[in-house]
């Protein structure tokens, strides 16, 4: 055990974790919600997939390259297979609304990382700060496709 | 109670000897090429549910083992269903990521994982696992699944010797630590004391977390048994400290591999959705069962399963048979 002798620690959470903490779980009751609600449209056939939930056992041994050929060849037929934020344009397809979901899921971090911003620069915590628009950015490059890259 | 327990602890046994020992399991597993309806006459939901089954019964072995779902759901689906490698890496990611984001507000909220710990360690970490997903997606499935069987090996080994320390002796912080002023007070629920910690050595823990993102990223783990002895053994963080904030830590960074496993096509919702169900649904069965009491045998139950399936995705990998 240590003892700090810093005065401005204190035991209950700062304000910026608890805001943090509001907002993860608004997100991820609302992206766990959503994932269940579309998958009961998905798999009870309410609305109709793009890849029928029969033949899904098709396609889930190839590696994911070949995956997305595959399933574009068969069903989607668009220019090119769907990568990156290509689900967004198939959201009428059950399967597909899955993904809104998932994206929520994945995504929440980063609403929470730039909500605290303006927090930390009010306390004048610019290091946190600065480390919070970082991350930001990063994980916004990871969501935003860009990296999507070859492979297989 | 034993006897749920031991109904519970047999089911789940049985479960994954089914799984591990199915003559159609492994014949499935080993099925990596395309399948056509007329070859694979299974109906349709059999996998799913199975899925849904052997992933409930991880949620409670999972919280009992004191061990993530990311853990034991990689290399245990991907050694013995048919999904591709592929999408059995985005699925254990977000099983790992939706169980931080469930328990990251709570631990928040109590103090114990620490916001202040987990930015500098998380910016380093997350970037490292959209490196590590972006390799692991790059290099051919059996190096990769080869190197998931040694990672899983080496978790068993970091099981077995890995010690833990509640309250580390933490003389004086780096200097690092003490710019970024990473420190904090809990309040001890079992004792009701206050807890003043601090941590050391801050830069060669974060130089580790380069590691254990890649790792993350490249394997679809959750990297909890990575995340806890840094934070705990090395940097002197309290263990409920550690074992919070690796939790949360996990929140973000599974959201950078996640990102790009789903950029890359890597998720297949009859996959994701049965396994998130079951490992929740398991968890919060698991949690009540560890209120009451907690088997050891469970703990050494996880390390069998993940020697079990350590040596399992290593044979997968390099092509070799496999004993059981």
């Amino acid at each position: 055990m240590t003892d700090s002798k810093c005065s401005c620690v204190t035991k209950e959470a700062s304000e910026e974790q608890m805001l943090y903490a509001a907002l993860l779980e608004k997100g991820m009751y609302t992206g766990i919600g959503l994932l269940f609600i579309t998958f009961i449209l998905y798999v009870f056939d309410i609305v109709s997939p793009a890849v029928p939930v029969n033949e899904v056992e098709r396609y889930w041994g190839l590696n994911a390259h070949a995956y997305l050929e595959a399933i574009n060849q068969d069903v989607l037929h668009l220019t090119h297979p769907p990568t990156g934020w290509t689900w967004a344009t198939l959201l009428n397809k059950s399967d597909f609304m899955n993904f809104l979901g998932i994206a929520l899921l994945a995504g929440v971090t980063i609403f929470c990382y730039a909500a605290i911003i303006p927090t930390l620069l009010k306390k004048g915590d610019k290091a946190y700060a600065i480390m919070c628009i970082a991350e930001v950015l990063i994980l916004s490059l990871a969501a935003s496709g860009l990296l999507a890259v070859g492979g297989h | 109670m034993s006897q749920i327990l031991s109904k519970i602890a047999g089911l789940g046994t049985a479960a994954f000897v089914v799984a591990a020992s199915s003559p159609m399991l492994s014949w499935a597993a080993e099925t990596v090429v395309a399948t056509t309806p007329a070859a694979n006459a299974t109906a349709w939901w059999v996998w799913p549910f199975i899925l849904l089954v052997v992933t409930f019964v991880m949620g409670i072995v999972a919280v009992l083992g004191g061990v993530g779902g990311g853990v034991l759901f990689v290399p245990i689906i991907s050694g013995f269903f048919p999904f591709h490698l592929d999408f059995v890496r985005g699925a254990g990611l977000l099983v790992a990521l939706a169980g931080a984001l469930a328990a990251g507000p709570g631990l928040l909220r109590m103090n114990l994982a620490s916001l202040r710990l987990a930015i500098p360690v998380a910016l380093i970490a997350s970037t490292c696992a959209i490196v590590g997903a972006m390799m692991g997606l790059a290099l051919p499935t059996n190096i990769v699944q080869t190197a998931l069987g040694a990672t899983i090996l080496g978790i068993v080994v970091i099981m077995l010797t890995a010690k833990k320390s509640d309250y580390p002796d933490v003389k004086e912080p780096d200097a690092l630590s003490s710019a970024l002023k990473i420190y904090g007070i809990y309040t001890e629920a079992s004792t009701g004391k206050e807890i003043h910690w601090k941590i050391h050595r801050t830069p060669l823990g974060l130089l580790l977390f380069v590691i254990i993102g890649i790792m993350a990223g490249m394997f679809g783990l959750g990297a909890g048994w990575a995340n806890v002895p840094v934070l705990n053994l090395l940097m002197g963080a309290p263990l409920k400290i550690s074992v919070a904030t690796s939790k949360f830590l996990l929140s973000i960074t599974d959201t950078s591999a996640a990102w790009v496993y789903l950029n890359k096509g890597c998720i297949i919702p009859m996959i994701v959705v049965p396994s998130l169900i079951g490992i929740m649904f398991g968890s919060l069965v698991g949690v009540r069962i560890l209120k009451v009491a907690k088997p050891a045998f469970i703990k050494w139950m996880v390390i069998g399963l993940l020697l079990f399936s350590g040596l399992k995705a290593i044979t997968k990998g390099l092509g070799l048979p496999f004993i059981f």
